[in-house]
């Protein structure tokens, strides 16, 4: 009873936003799931159980083994896509955090990018990264024959070979400078004495940065990492924008919408708890370590 | 911290949102009825050559159906995908539109198989279209027995687009009645400077490709079994096909799969190509974009076939007013209904009985054709296939474009198959 003295008025407070997750995250989640291993492919289908079939199916009997395509391409544009923009993030803020003239103004034109839709800003990227050569060469493709480097010249995302890297150029270019925000705060955050203290000990600049100044902010770094990571996943405007929905450059989120407009709901749900699974498996480890690191703290 | 306050501000909070969703729940459940005279159409037609077809089409059903007001259910947007996307999740509510646009045969099939739409077999007696109609329209629209649709035009599929220029300048005069003259072609234009002289844009358009081949490699019955199960897909023919097809693709622009068929249109109004297929509504863009230099034939090896779809509409289960809805399909099946829609909109009628006087000049020949030819349906415009065997052969077709594996695509052509024809 005292008990829940004491968390009545908590859970009172708390209530609406728990009764909107459980009705509009949850719910659905276990509506979708209930949707996934039903047999509705097509537009009222039948509503038989069909076990894990429209799973099994995915991964065994897809046409064109579609389904693991799509998560080949996910996986390439993952990794190309988090190395770029951790990389340019850092590089940025490591320069701003060194002291440049106008820095204000740099640091403005490096989030800029983030500001943009990733529709709007894919629009353009298709025309840069247009595949033609030639006289009818597309944005980057001239450059680099002005340039004088036609050797540099590619055709981006039709190329078969790594067609999803390119894909990944834009997203580096749009999020490099949110990277780079959250690396400077995560410098400024840093003690002043700490810095003093190595001074005094006579370290090397080297010596600062790699065994003072890095390693505390690791844990900004997986924050950055996760958040690209999750936003990656689920990356759909942007290819859709930049090549539309093609089979050289699909990944799962394009995989669903293809799937759901052919009425299969069934597959489409199922491709749907595959994503949020393996977000999962990206979120959970990191929500376990926070909370670990906050108790710590 | 006294507890009763919190409590209350809290329990105000709760209570104004429940109230809130509680509200969200009971509204519009009272229109239509059955007394109603109104009749939704649900399309996605909102603009240019489709959108003055509809509004042709909404002025003869006023004149044909008095008392009945038309509601316009359009949907406007990727090529009709936000449509299906908004009549997929009416069909779940159970709220269907009166009538709803949808590619003509195969293309139902999912709806059929639900029990969604109903049988206008009998209506079509009364109506007189299978007198109207030609007999293999009839017969591609024929499931089981019964006719689901009434479709409101014809497009042709097979047709390759020319630049006249072009062509002369490489010193073709004649049109090439099959594939090696064809190629024999594309090689004088190619010697001419034009590096892709086959204008092609991405998966559906390179699908259209492949089903013109196969109808000049299997011919027009064996082509119309490969939809129907008839024809088996490993079929060495279909092997030749896939090798011709592979043939052409050579002859065409790398950046394929970057284009629309509008891009690849580009490319031959520019003079950067000689070719394109396309359906007929070309056609009717080129004049649009006062393009003059074009001319057309039949793709080479097709003989008389006349590969058509058709826009068409159906009579939903439970739609809220079936007699104006009846009324409607009457008005789209009947002469003046697709004179009013077809003039403007650049395709043909799908009756045997229309004037070709009243047509452009393409359109004058298509009517031709469209009375003499073999008809066989189209995967890529689902007349032949469903709309999940569409999205299997596109992303097919697209993994060709990048890997050219013959075996690959007819081993994934067969299990489309399997997987799709109706059982």
């Amino acid at each position: 009873m005292r008990k829940l003295r004491h968390w009545g008025p908590g859970l009172l407070l708390l209530s609406p936003s728990l009764i909107l997750l459980a009705v509009f995250v949850y719910g659905l989640i276990a509506w979708t799931t209930k949707v996934s291993v039903s047999d509705e492919h097509n537009a009222l289908g039948s509503k038989g159980f069909a076990g894990l079939e429209n799973y099994t199916k995915l991964f065994t009997n897809d046409i064109n083994d579609r389904f693991t395509h799509s998560l080949k391409n996910l996986l390439v544009f993952t990794v190309v896509f988090l190395v770029g923009a951790m990389f340019f993030g850092l590089l940025w803020a490591f320069i701003l955090e060194r002291g440049v003239k106008a820095e204000g103004f740099f640091r403005t034109v490096y989030l800029f990018p983030m500001a943009v839709s990733f529709v709007a800003s894919g629009v353009v990227w298709r025309w840069l990264m247009n595949p033609n050569k030639g006289d009818s060469a597309g944005g980057l493709n001239s450059v680099l024959g002005g340039l004088g480097l036609d050797f540099l010249q590619n055709t981006w995302w039709t190329n078969p070979d790594w067609g999803m890297a390119a894909m990944a150029i834009p997203a580096i270019w749009q999020l490099s400078g949110y990277v780079m925000a959250l690396f400077l705060a995560g410098f400024r955050g840093i003690p002043q004495e700490l810095r003093e203290a190595a001074a005094m000990d006579g370290a090397s600049t080297y010596r600062l940065y790699r065994n003072v100044i890095f390693p505390q902010l690791t844990p900004v770094a997986l924050s950055a990492l996760i958040i690209l990571g999750h936003m990656s996943m689920k990356m759909f405007d942007l290819i859709m924008s930049v090549s539309g929905p093609q089979w050289l450059t699909e990944v799962p989120a394009i995989y669903v919408w293809q799937t759901l407009l052919t009425s299969d709901y069934a597959k489409a749900a199922a491709i749907s708890i595959i994503l949020l699974l393996l977000v999962a498996v990206v979120i959970v480890p990191y929500l376990i370590y926070t909370n670990r690191q906050e108790k710590n703290a | 911290m006294r507890f009763t306050r919190r409590a209350a501000v809290a329990a105000v909070g709760v209570a104004a949102l429940l109230t809130a969703t509680a509200c969200g729940s009971s509204d519009d459940s009272s229109g239509g009825g059955s007394g109603s005279s109104k009749v939704e159409v649900f399309t996605w037609w909102a603009d240019g050559g489709e959108k003055a077809g509809l509004d042709g089409l909404v002025k003869q059903f006023g004149t044909d159906c008095a008392g009945q007001t038309f509601e316009n259910g359009a949907v406007a947007g990727g090529a009709g995908a936000n449509a299906k996307s908004v009549l997929a999740s009416r069909l779940q509510q159970s709220d269907p539109p009166d009538t709803f646009q949808a590619h003509a045969g195969a293309e139902l099939q999912d709806y059929i198989n639900a029990g969604q739409i109903e049988d206008l077999s009998a209506d079509y007696d009364s109506w007189g279209l299978k007198q109207a109609f030609p007999q293999g329209l009839i017969d591609n629209l024929t499931v089981e027995g019964k006719i689901y649709s009434v479709p409101a035009n014809i497009h042709r599929a097979n047709v390759v687009w020319t630049n006249k220029k072009v062509l002369a300048s490489a010193g073709i005069t004649k049109d090439p009645t099959d594939l090696a003259g064809f190629i024999a072609d594309l090689d004088k234009v190619k010697a001419k400077g034009i590096a892709a002289p086959l204008a092609i844009g991405k998966d559906w358009t390179q699908l259209m490709l492949f089903e013109s081949v196969l109808i000049t490699d299997l011919g027009p019955d064996k082509f119309t079994g490969l939809w129907t199960g008839a024809t088996d897909w490993n079929d060495p023919l279909v092997t030749k096909a896939i090798n011709d097809f592979k043939t052409l693709l050579t002859y065409t622009n790398s950046d394929r799969d970057a284009l629309d068929w509008t891009d690849a249109e580009k490319l031959v109004m520019d003079g950067k190509a000689a070719y394109q297929l396309m359906g007929d509504w070309e056609a009717a863009d080129l004049d649009a974009k006062k393009f003059t230099d074009y001319a057309w034939f039949t793709f080479p090896g097709n003989g008389d076939t006349f590969q058509w779809l058709a826009d068409s509409f159906v009579l939903p289960k439970g739609a809220k007013n079936p007699e104006g809805t009846k009324c409607w399909l009457k008005t789209v099946g009947s002469d003046a209904g697709q004179k009013a829609f077809n003039t403007t909109k650049g395709s043909i009628p799908a009756r045997t009985d229309a004037k070709p006087a009243d047509y452009p000049k393409y359109q004058q020949a298509a009517i031709a054709d469209w009375k003499s030819f073999k008809q066989v349906p189209s995967c890529a415009h689902g007349s032949a296939c469903s709309q999940g065997w569409q999205g299997a052969a596109n992303s097919a077709l697209g993994k060709f474009s990048t890997n050219s594996d013959v075996a690959e695509l007819q081993k994934a052509m067969a299990t489309a198959a399997s997987e799709f024809v109706k059982k």
